[in-house]
């Protein structure tokens, strides 16, 4: 037991340093991710049908594919098409790309269900479309959104690991290089399993009051 | 100050509209009555293309838009028209993640482009003047249906518009709170702004409106003055109208 406490102590940097990569890649590939969910949930929404077909297939595949098998297409597969790129924007491009499909339909839906009134209203004050949509549509489909939007993010943070896979050094990785060296794998893993648990408690706080706040303008009665 | 020509609009194949002339002189205040279904509120919803006309032009002020050419070519003016005509919905429709005077503000200074303070200014005289300048705030969901629905007129002004238009302006009410929204709009109509109300409350249209048009099927079938319109109706289909609300206990809501 000794010999554990120690070693956790000794491997915790290495451990919170891969923990900084995996924030890096849970946020970065959320905000991306969220970008081109909403464009991908306009498209959905065109009138323009080969805009509408070009999203609805892109949702489709990603939706319908493991993420695993996404990221080796990017980080093994392209480069026999000379596109070579390092461990880290593979991950983040992979984890963007199939954040934003997710996010596509959870954007889609949240945007159906705000009141074709809403929109009617701000027609009536002249609004264009794109201030309809920014100043009208998108604060109320945003705190609809919210808590499908939070699950997400917290299962991207648990994805992450999978980032591991193609020489990422996040958290998981640098669980597996100490195992190797020191054959504590119990440990190890529970510890980078403890550490993805408080990274999750963390942000479901802040998801909660996030919606909270977004939602003081609705009456709880 | 407002001009439709030749209005019709069409719902897969069903004629709503059959070909209207409307005109309305600046500071006049027009209401519009009939039965469900005759096509009263979507003549109103034409006259700013919340609805698009099949067919007819529209014409505000020195703005004109042609229903029957391509209107995504038109979209600019569109825009224009509505900035000058003012909208009150049923449902009110306030935006419900913005306060009161948020909601007032909201064209003049996205749409406008107006100073802020300016804005803001004009925001809490048109909240004082429909009586709700304490609730400045305080969001819709705080609100009670008629604070709403006078939000939403001082919305509606606060565009500064030449024409307003109001369909059915207290449908969506409690009856005890139809009363607050009348005076609101009666208080308007006294000042002589150019209306056209779309209404069930046939006192209201008797004692605010310079017009009365009774509209069935969608086609104006009598209009003139509200003591022409009301008490020597010359169309059997006026009378059968108004016969039909008297019955029904109407009869208190027509005021004499």
């Amino acid at each position: 037991m000794n010999v554990s406490v120690n070693l956790l102590i000794e491997s915790l940097p290495f451990l919170l340093k891969g923990a900084g990569y995996t924030v890096e890649l849970a946020v970065g590939g959320m905000v991306f991710g969220l970008i081109l969910g909403f464009i991908l949930a306009l498209m959905r929404r065109s009138t323009i049908g080969p805009l509408k077909g070009v999203a609805r297939f892109y949702v489709s595949f990603i939706r319908g594919t493991p993420l695993l098998v996404q990221l080796f297409v990017i980080y093994y597969g392209f480069p026999q098409f000379g596109l070579r790129l390092d461990p880290i924007p593979s991950a983040l491009i992979g984890l963007s790309l199939n954040v934003g499909g997710y996010t596509a339909e959870i954007w889609r839906a949240a945007i159906a269900s705000v009141d074709r009134g809403q929109i009617e209203a701000a027609d009536s004050l002249g609004m264009t479309p794109f201030q309809t949509m920014i100043r009208t549509v998108l604060p109320q489909a945003t705190r609809l959104a919210l808590p499908p939007l939070g699950n997400t993010f917290i299962s991207l943070v648990k994805d992450t690991a999978l980032a591991a896979t193609i020489q990422v050094p996040e958290l998981f990785r640098q669980a597996q290089l100490i195992t190797a060296r020191t054959y504590q794998v119990f440990t190890l893993y529970l510890a980078a399993a403890a550490l993805y648990w408080v990274l999750s408690g963390i942000l479901g706080w802040l998801q909660l009051r996030l919606e909270t706040r977004v939602s003081l303008h609705v009456q709880e009665t | 100050m407002i001009d439709a020509q030749a209005l019709t609009k069409h719902f897969g194949g069903t004629p709503i509209l059959r070909g209207l002339d409307l005109a309305v002189a600046k500071g006049e205040v027009l209401a519009i009555i009939g039965p469900s279904g005759s096509g009263k509120t979507t003549l109103l919803r034409c006259l700013n293309f919340l609805e698009v006309p099949t067919s007819g032009r529209i014409r505000v002020g020195a703005i004109e838009v042609d229903g029957t050419l391509g209107l995504h070519r038109q979209k600019a003016q569109i825009r224009n028209l509505r900035q000058r005509v003012g909208f009150v919905f049923q449902n009110f429709n306030l935006f419900p993640h913005r306060t009161a005077l948020g909601n007032v503000i909201e064209g003049p200074i996205i749409v406008k482009k107006e100073p802020r303070d300016v804005a803001v200014a004009r925001g809490r005289e048109l909240l004082a003047k429909v009586g709700l300048a304490d609730k400045a705030d305080v969001y819709p969901s705080r609100l009670s249906g008629g604070q709403q629905q006078r939000v939403a007129i001082a919305r509606a002004l606060a565009m500064q518009p030449d024409v307003l238009l109001f369909d059915e302006p207290t449908s969506a009410l409690d009856p005890e709170l139809v009363g607050e929204v009348l005076v609101t709009i009666r208080a308007l109509a006294d000042e002589h702004r150019t209306m056209i109300v779309v209404t069930h409350e046939m006192s209201f249209a008797r004692h605010a409106a310079d017009r009365v048009i009774f509209m069935e099927a969608g086609a104006i079938i009598e209009q003139g003055t509200a003591t022409e319109v009301f008490d020597n109706p010359r169309e059997e289909r006026t009378q059968r109208f108004l016969r039909k609300l008297r019955d029904r206990g109407g009869g208190a809501r027509f005021g004499g």
